[in-house]
């Protein structure tokens, strides 16, 4: 069961001080890698609170697992991860002549992985 | 070029040692003029040239916060400008807002070696000083402005006047300054606190203290402290008709104090709030040539692009309601604003005429051409590249002639230009723009070449068509340093820092400490400007010291 | 670990993590271990930045991973940029003024092309200023005066945690003489984020939205017609924006920041320029004021020195031998996605782990030379790889805050590896060697090309 949802890239405290640490590092890599879902999304793709999910779509996908926030503060449909290299395999590379890729509101697919 | 060089069988015009058009023999050793060179020294053969000190413009706009957000704003404005690199020179951009190198190198093809950045915030000072890093050639200083300090409104409220003198003091040389700038004083409050109002008259109370107060305290103050430039001044209200008694009245605070009065031509309309203004420059330069303690700069309105970059931010939100364009507004805490917008001044409207009319009558009444300086408040009436064609207008009155007639006539009507004849001559245009200004900001080695003075000369030829003369000098030396031959760089060179260091009583800082802790974003250790920022610079005394 | 007896103390330091770069630190340095053991002041973020930053063990200078002399990288590096025909230079954002001079200088000499992190941050909105123009502050005027402080598109709780305690929410100030009771604060976005708590209003609207409704906020605010079905399209009701607006005309001093919600969404600059249009706009009603929230440290210096020294704030070119600006054209996500760029010079960012994929392949293809203090993505790929110091911790100079105050650095510990200014100006003198030696030009290298 694959849904498509909009993703939201951003920063988080945890992101910003494991960055510090080094980009290389565990930390780093753990923490772009967890992804924030609409509870009751989650309820409906069959999801546990640790599970991995694929994001995929035009220009790529990554694996990541996933985490619940509540409806009131994450909208169905909508996807929130910090960012990183996970989420730039998404990103087109299309500027529109601004120089700046779409880095937000990034359709994907998003599935559960066996 | 060598160290040594004589410059020979040109025509010298040196107001300042009294040399009017004499061919005289100019000797420079190690960046300094001198009596006289050994005759191996190499000579340059300036037959059929003119020969003067380097320019030195007292009133310009080109370094710092304001003048960098006026070029971020306006990449249509550069690109129709480049400014090629060479082997020996960095590019850059043009239009009325250059980028820095681009800044230093036209004023070098202008035959100018010093330049005056008439406007910086305290906060804001250091921004300058990393943009003179990276203007070349010209020697420069600037003018901190001080008019809207909130500290130092405070103490004038409370009547402190010493702690006034001291934080003053202590005020230019943490920032490096020149002199003291003081734009549209009092304003700004108004326009930060009151939803966008201004002050409208010199005597208006805001908070309990007027302009004319201000005004007063600083003219006295830095008198007092004999600094070599006085408190530079944008006197309020300006732009608006019948603008002329704010400036007379601000004359009139000065008593026979030194004060100079930035680019009056501005603050020189007549007629009623509200309606088309007329001339005053008759009032405006009466006053002047009766008052030897006062200095001015004209701020002649050139045909064109301009941009608009000052501390009156409040003039500026006026002036986009007219053009409808962008414009930015920049509020700095505690001490100053800015309005910046693009700006362009057109033969065929009125107002614009009658500014530019009244430049030149300002110009042409001018009973002593020594206090009276050239200038265009570049970028604000017109980019510097512009001189030259001012010049042109100044000594050519046949060429003046034609351009009268080329503009809006109504406005003409309202002045008195077309009956003024008068043409400058070699000498009077070497004061307006060397002797004059020099003398203005008490710089004792510039603005002429006798001996001791720093080696900055130009050398025209001589042509009857002024505005070509001075568009492209055929040598300009820096510093006894070869930057223009044949009117190609030559080599490149950077300029030194001009500032003063009055004295004051590090005690002060106890009292601005607390309020800076309270009121400013910044730390207090943080704010003053550190040494290392001064790179080659010249500290010029004050008369007491 | 015990602390040695060395002990140093910094105050009033600047931490450059964000574009806050507050300038209260005080720094705790154990000398003898080359770190810093204690910030105070600082945040979460200052806190690791200081922490985290210490004397790594890798070399100064690499090519293709092995450790070579620094000398023989800066030659390599300088080869590489002479060689190419459409050079790049890209990053800055995490350095100094000084540095960004010399990137500058090169740039110019080689007549390659330049661009900072400014274009996949706040570019957009520096397309918008171009545009449309600004009215703005420096942050104590928030401090001194804002009764209304909105922010939209940004999330100062996890990217600039002081931004609301030491700017703009709970300070006093002159005129705010009660801190937070004295302002309204309301907060636009299209998710509950952690900021949302400091908020008296909280605005949601439905992603890819923010246009329309700052649109019709400047409808409202001159007095136009809305049609209620604006709450079908954008998630927010007629009344809310109706009360946003009075709220807006009626404010002593009102203030917008604005964040990446709108740059780096469909629209961009349109976006940002709606934002600031609508500031300008409410300036006929009372003082209103708006402010990019900047990310990096020195990212607002980047903007400054080359605006200064070229005209243009990014994306510049300089192949005909004076600077052309052209976002689109000769910004770096572009100049590496069209497979443009034949060499790469990276100072001080990471853009193989954060650009688009198709630049990452790309950037793998040509050769790379990266400046950086940390091992990253972009250090690994790197043909030339140098290890610097970190600017605020190790180098001292100047950056800029967010809203364009200049503040001097003051290090804590010294460090053996070279600072980026450094390892750039050796570049660039070999640059002009090599370039004038192509055009036969026999000139020592300090007698011209000043700065």
């Amino acid at each position: 069961m694959a849904e498509t949802m909009i993703l939201v890239p951003g920063r988080t405290s945890k992101q910003g001080t494991s960055l510090n640490k080094g980009k290389l590092k565990q930390e780093y890599l753990s923490v772009t890698s967890t992804l924030e879902m609409n509870s009751d999304d989650m309820q409906r793709l069959g999801l546990e609170e640790g599970d991995s999910v694929r994001l995929s779509n035009d220009i790529g996908e990554t694996i990541v697992s996933c985490k619940g926030r509540k409806p009131e503060d994450l909208p169905s449909g909508m996807l929130f991860i910090p960012y990183g290299p996970p989420s730039s395999q998404l990103m087109a590379s299309d500027t529109a002549g601004t120089g700046m890729p779409l880095s937000k509101l990034i359709e994907v697919l998003v599935e559960k992985v066996a | 070029m060598a160290v040594t060089l004589r410059i020979v069988n040109g025509k010298l015009y040196d107001p300042i040692n009294n040399i009017d058009g004499k061919i005289q023999d100019i000797c420079i050793e190690d960046g300094r003029i001198v009596e006289s060179v050994p005759d191996d020294a190499t000579r340059i053969d300036a037959q059929g040239m003119v020969i003067m000190p380097g320019g030195v413009d007292i009133h310009c706009h080109i370094a710092g916060p304001k003048v960098n957000a006026a070029r971020k704003l306006q990449p249509e404005d550069h690109r129709r400008d480049p400014h090629p690199g060479t082997p020996f020179t960095r590019s850059g951009t043009g239009g009325t807002v250059p980028s820095t190198f681009a800044t230093g190198y036209r004023y070098a093809t202008l035959g100018y070696t010093t330049a005056m950045e008439a406007a910086v915030t305290p906060i804001g000072a250091r921004h300058t000083l990393e943009e003179f890093h990276d203007t070349p050639v010209i020697d420069k200083g600037f003018y901190v402005l001080l008019g809207n300090n909130i500290f130092l409104q405070n103490l004038l409220r409370e009547g402190r006047k010493e702690e006034f003198r001291q934080a003053v003091a202590w005020w230019v040389n943490s920032t490096k300054a020149y002199t003291v700038k003081l734009v549209n004083p009092g304003g700004d409050e108004p326009w930060k606190g009151k939803k966008n109002s201004n002050v409208s008259d010199i005597d208006e109370k805001i908070d309990d203290l007027s302009p004319r107060q201000i005004i007063e305290a600083f003219i006295t103050t830095v008198n007092d402290m004999g600094f070599p430039h006085p408190p530079h001044i944008h006197c309020n209200n300006l732009g608006h008709s019948g603008n002329y008694k704010t400036t007379l009245e601000t004359m009139r605070t000065a008593g026979d104090q030194r004060a100079h009065l930035a680019h009056i031509q501005f603050h020189s309309y007549g007629g009623e709030l509200g309606k088309n203004p007329d001339s005053k420059a008759a009032e405006i330069i009466e006053y002047v040539n009766t008052h030897p303690n006062i200095t001015c700069d004209v701020g002649q309105v050139m045909f064109g692009k301009a941009t608009i970059m000052t501390a009156d931010a409040p003039l500026a939100y006026v002036l986009r309601g007219l053009t409808d364009n962008k414009w930015v507004n920049v509020d700095t805490e505690c001490e100053s604003g800015c309005g910046i917008l693009p700006f362009n001044y057109q033969e065929h409207i009125y107002m614009h005429s009658l500014q530019w009319a009244i430049g030149l009558e300002l110009f042409l009444m001018s009973e002593d051409p020594w206090r009276v300086i050239l200038s265009t408040d570049h970028p604000n009436g017109g980019s510097f590249m512009h001189y030259p064609k001012l010049i042109k207008l100044l000594m050519d009155r046949g060429f003046r002639k034609e351009e009268i007639s080329r503009v809006n006539q109504k406005a003409i009507a309202k002045t008195a230009l077309p009956d003024l004849d008068r043409e400058y001559t070699l000498n009077e245009i070497a004061i307006i723009t060397r002797a004059g200004p020099a003398k203005a900001l008490g710089l004792k080695h510039k603005g002429h070449l006798g001996p001791g003075a720093d080696a900055d000369i130009t050398i025209y030829d001589e042509m009857d068509d002024k505005e070509m003369m001075f568009n492209a000098p055929r040598y300009v030396i820096k510093s006894g340093k070869a930057i223009i031959a044949d009117h190609e760089f030559v080599g490149d060179h950077i300029g030194k820092l001009l500032h003063i260091t009055p004295e004051y009583d590090a005690k002060i800082e106890e009292i601005v400490q607390p309020f800076f802790e309270n009121y400013y974003s910044i730390e207090f250790d943080n704010y003053a400007v550190a040494d290392s920022y001064l790179h080659d610079h010249e500290i010029v005394p004050t008369t007491n010291q | 670990m015990t602390m040695s007896e060395n002990i140093k103390t910094v105050k009033n330091a600047t931490c450059t993590f964000c574009g806050c770069v507050c300038d209260d630190m005080v720094l705790t340095v154990d000398l003898d271990e080359k770190r810093i053991t204690k910030a105070k002041n600082a945040c979460v973020l200052g806190r690791a930045w200081f922490a985290e930053h210490t004397i790594g063990d890798w070399p100064v200078a690499m090519i293709d991973g092995k450790e070579v002399s620094k000398e023989e990288a800066i030659e390599e590096a300088a080869q590489t940029l002479v060689k190419a025909k459409f050079p790049i230079i890209y990053g800055l954002s995490d350095t100094t003024c000084e540095a960004q001079r010399q990137a500058v200088a090169i740039t110019d000499i080689i007549k390659g092309t330049i661009d900072t992190t400014t274009s996949v941050c706040h570019g957009p909105s520096g397309l918008a200023f171009q545009g449309v123009g600004e009215s703005t502050m420096s942050l104590g005027e928030v401090k001194n005066r804002a009764d209304l402080v909105i922010y939209w598109g940004g999330n100062p709780a996890a990217s600039h945690p002081r931004h609301f305690t030491r700017y703009t929410v709970t300070p006093k100030g002159m005129f705010i003489p009660n801190g937070k009771k004295d302002r309204t604060v309301v907060l636009v976005d299209v998710r509950k984020t952690p900021s949302v708590p400091v908020a008296d209003i909280f605005i949601q609207l439905k992603p890819g939205k923010d246009f329309e409704v700052l649109w019709a906020l400047r409808a409202l605010v001159k007095g136009k017609k809305i049609d209620a079905s604006i709450e079908e399209e954008t998630g927010v009701s007629l009344a809310t924006l109706e009360d946003l607006v009075d709220k807006m005309k009626n404010c002593r001093y009102g203030v917008l920041f604005f964040g990446m919600g709108l740059t780096m969404t469909r629209g961009r600059h349109f976006n940002s320029g709606a934002l600031m249009a609508l500031t300008t706009d409410l300036n006929e009603f009372t003082h209103f004021v708006a402010k990019p929230v900047r990310g990096h440290g020195n990212v607002t210096g980047a903007d400054n020195v080359v605006s200064w020294q070229t005209g243009y704030p990014f994306g510049v070119n300089f192949n005909r031998g004076y600077p052309r600006f052209n976002p689109g054209e000769f910004t770096t996500v572009d100049t590496l996605s069209r497979g443009d760029a034949d060499a790469a010079m990276f100072i001080a960012s990471d853009p193989a782990s954060n650009f688009p994929k198709a630049a990452i392949e790309h950037m793998k293809k040509i050769p790379v030379i990266s400046l950086d203090t940390k091992q990253t993505e972009t250090s690994k790929l790197a043909h030339v790889a140098f290890a610097t110091s970190t600017y605020g911790i190790n180098t001292g100079g100047t950056v800029y805050r967010m809203d364009d105050l200049p503040i001097t650095m003051r290090p804590a510990f010294d460090s053996p590896y070279p600072d980026d200014e450094e390892i750039l100006t050796a570049i660039k003198k070999r640059v002009q060697e090599l370039v004038w030696a192509k055009q036969g030009i026999k000139a020592a290298v300090g007698e011209a090309r000043v700065a």
